[in-house]
């Protein structure tokens, strides 16, 4: 059974931790959060004491994190997700129920205290819409009734075309060391560990891997920058702070084949002479944590983490972190500097992550999937690798399918496939309606017009279309959705996440968000299409990081496909 | 022969040469044609938040800031076009919409020189809220705060390393914070003055000017910071 997190009480988790100072302030408020239901002014004043961090900073952290309180909250959270896939599948109307049959005006705590009630953005359980998290439990097919009772989790079907990067999910028990080193289990590291970092890079290099985070970029790219960059430590990071709306394939990724995970990242790091890894898994993702943290338990135990790791004089160790609610997290600078204790800023580039990440030490930092990947490519060599996917996309590639499909779930596509045939291959529309539109990559991609689907959903094919293909999420709309509803759903994700830093993004996001309201009430003003467009090209051309470049790019894609409904 | 440390690059159509590791602005700044800025200042950290300061650089995906962006050899440049242009001045009506920008005379000027319609965001939010009047020294009227940052840069670890101020909230509802809202005489600030002589838009002012604006004279003003010491434990 899956061990609860650590029983050690706030106070000793402190003092255990103090002389690691301020990288350990998010972990610390986070513990403070779930022990008193808040923090407060005099834990706060310890914490910054303990972790010799500046106390305004203090409550700058928490200010920044929307899942740490400064006031006191309720027993039960009751978290409602609002974001496209949600919204399409009754959210909204769910969370005004939900208001009504507790009797508040907004969110916030009932007057007893019992319950506390948020509107939140994409929780990662989109092929379950609408979904609400109760404290830590994932409540999918969510109904008022369902909230108070929360059943056994549903699980989240996988339809593979060949089953490579999901070939163990539901085979395995996914915490069992022994049933992941029974089905092939550290293959790859121990061919990795003979080839030495040298030939591990060549072959990273032929195998034309590329990111599965959203960016696509080659993660040959990145081994080679950070086993070339100067210095004795540095760091893998797994970035698990999946929040992009409408995927879902890390959590399945980290709930079902942790060890995979944890095997691409021990593989990572010997490439690069990296001695420590860490994860970074989103706060709400509970159950992804805690399955994650037993497999490095066990892995530990086993001594496939920390001295001497199979006998080939290698030391490794990870720790996990966990995200406090930001999805700009997601950004690899700004989870080095949530890593750090501090607001999760995206800092400047140049310098790169490969000589200057995490503590600014040469760092690889890859997405969940990736490492996924990585593990597999030296299971099975670089040929076996390239016969999935295409000649520019090698490899399998997981999509989240969601919204009015017929069976939502995650699509493995191991074979270049169009997105016609993606639907196809899923049931088609839900009860036979037809398709309005699909926004493809999540918020941060665009809309596709029903004309467009023959795209080939590979990295360039996608490119060529003007499309992309993000974090392979797939939000399937019908033409019962009211587009302006999920229009002004965006506005109000990146108005909620926006990090505040670079003025586009910090302004535009609001503006974008307060045009789309009007909008959607019928209130639309003479020169809003032309305000909306100016506020989009200006945070897509001048924001500082990837959040703001493409936090006008699904707007900016449904005014060119639809112009009529900006009326 | 060009020597090591020099590159040369085009600047709208102009070739210039230039030292390898300037920034973009510091050589525009060599032919007179400074890109505009906001956020910059010589005495803080250049975080490139304003993003005023954009250049479209050929082949390059997005806009570049030309505080802190380093210029190459053969790079190309051009300060007036179209995409640069439209984000200064949309920067800029984005900013007049949410900030009170009366007592920042540059920002008028951008405007003006921009093209920028200060009318152009109706029935957009504000920052707008009352001026924290807690000491003796200084008031914070944040409905003026642009969140350039300079104040608690100046505060941190440019200046003073005092650190009683902190960028707090989130995006469009970002603040300059101190710990749980505590008066600037609770915290650890020593009254430099650094931060005020940093803001670039009377965000933070001097309590005398700001008497003198509320149409005190200087015996009233006298009488009402031996006041303020008093009540701050001070006189």
């Amino acid at each position: 059974m899956l061990q609860t997190k650590s029983k050690l009480s706030f106070s000793d988790f402190l003092e255990k931790n103090a002389s690691r100072g301020r990288t350990m302030l998010l972990p610390a408020l986070l513990k403070a959060q779930n022990e008193f239901g808040h923090i407060s002014k005099d834990v706060a004043t310890e914490i910054g004491q303990a972790l010799n961090t500046p106390l305004a900073d203090v409550t700058g952290v928490i200010e920044f994190y929307s899942m740490l309180f400064s006031e006191p909250t309720g027993e039960t959270i009751i978290r409602v997700c609002t974001s496209p896939s949600c919204s399409a599948r009754g959210g909204r109307s769910l969370h005004h129920e939900l208001l009504h049959q507790l009797n508040l005006v907004t969110d916030g705590a009932t007057p007893d205290g019992k319950y506390f009630v948020e509107k939140v953005q994409c929780l990662g359980l989109c092929d379950k819409a609408p979904s609400v998290l109760v404290d830590e439990i994932a409540v999918g097919n969510a109904t008022s009734e369902r909230i108070f009772n929360p059943p056994d989790d549903l699980a989240t079907k996988i339809y593979p075309q060949e089953a490579v990067i999901t070939q163990r999910i539901g085979n395995v028990y996914p915490t069992s060391l022994d049933d992941y080193l029974n089905n092939q289990g550290f293959e790859g590291l121990r061919k990795a560990l003979e080839l030495g970092s040298e030939k591990m890079i060549e072959c990273m290099a032929e195998s034309g891997l590329l990111g599965r985070g959203g960016a696509a970029f080659s993660t040959k790219l990145k081994w080679e920058g950070a086993a070339a960059a100067s210095g004795q430590s540095k760091y893998i990071v797994c970035n698990a702070d999946e929040a992009e709306p409408g995927t879902f394939k890390d959590r399945i990724l980290l709930e079902n084949d942790p060890f995979a995970i944890l095997e691409g990242m021990l593989t990572g790091g010997f490439a690069i002479g990296a001695t420590k890894g860490f994860i970074y898994i989103r706060g709400e993702y509970q159950k992804a944590q805690k399955v994650f943290a037993q497999a490095i338990e066990s892995a530990r135990a086993k001594g496939y983490l920390g001295k001497n790791i199979l006998d080939s004089g290698f030391d490794f160790d990870i720790e996990l972190r966990s995200g406090a609610g930001a999805y700009i997290c997601g950004e690899e600078t700004a989870l080095f500097e949530s890593i750090e204790g501090k607001r999760g800023f995206p800092r400047l580039k140049p310098p790169f992550p490969t000589t200057h990440g995490l503590y600014q030490k040469p760092t690889v930092i890859n997405n969940v999937e990736t490492f996924a990947n990585i593990s597999l490519l030296f299971r099975i060599g670089v040929d076996a690798y390239r016969n999935y996917g295409s000649e520019k996309s090698s490899g399998p590639w997981l999509f989240s399918l969601s919204g009015d499909i017929e069976k939502p779930g995650i699509y493995e596509i191991t074979r270049p496939t169009t997105l016609r045939e993606l639907l196809a291959s899923a049931g088609g529309m839900r009860d036979g309606k037809h398709l309005q539109a699909v926004l493809l990559g999540g918020a941060a991609g665009k809309f596709v017009h029903p004309d467009q689907l023959d795209v080939r959903l590979t990295q360039e094919d996608a490119r060529a279309a003007g499309l992309t293909l993000g974090s392979g999420a797939v939000i399937v709309l019908s033409e019962d959705v009211n587009l302006k509803q999920i229009l002004a759903d965006l506005g109000h994700f990146f108005a909620h996440e926006s990090c505040g830093k670079c003025y586009p993004c910090q302004l535009g996001t609001q503006r974008q968000a307060e045009i789309l309201d009007r909008n959607l009430a019928g209130e639309t003003l003479d020169e809003d299409f032309s305000r909306l467009e100016d506020v989009g090209w200006t945070m897509t051309d001048a924001s500082l990081c990837g959040l703001g470049q493409t936090a006008g790019s699904a707007v900016l894609s449904a005014m060119e496909h639809w112009p009529e409904i900006f009326a | 022969m060009k020597e090591r440390n020099t590159i040369t690059l085009t600047i709208d159509g102009e070739a210039i040469d230039a030292p390898k590791d300037a920034t973009i602005q510091q050589v525009l700044e060599t032919i007179n044609k400074p890109a505009p800025i906001i956020c910059y200042h010589e005495a803080t950290t250049s975080e490139g938040i304003c993003r005023q300061c954009v250049v479209e650089v050929e082949g390059w995906r997005v806009l570049a800031p030309a505080c802190v962006t380093k210029v190459n050899d053969g790079m190309v440049i051009f300060t007036n076009s179209d995409r640069v242009n439209r984000s200064r001045r949309t920067i800029l009506e984005m900013l007049n919409a949410s900030v009170d920008l009366s007592e920042s005379p540059e920002l008028q000027g951008q405007m003006d020189q921009f093209d920028a319609d200060r009318e152009r965001f109706p029935q957009a939010k504000t920052r707008a809220q009352d001026v924290k009047d807690d000491n003796p020294f200084f008031v914070r009227d944040y409905e003026k705060c642009l969140m350039c940052w300079r104040c608690v840069q100046a505060c941190g670890d440019d200046i003073q390393y005092t650190y009683s101020i902190s960028v707090g909230g989130r995006g469009f509802e970002s603040k300059i914070s101190t710990f749980f809202d505590s008066s600037m005489p609770e915290t650890t600030c020593v009254f430099c003055g650094n931060c005020v002589a940093v803001c670039p838009t009377n965000a933070l002012k001097g309590k005398t000017e700001y008497f003198m604006e509320l149409g005190l004279d200087y015996d009233q003003i006298r009488q009402e910071k031996r006041k303020e010491r008093k009540k701050n434990g001070d006189g």
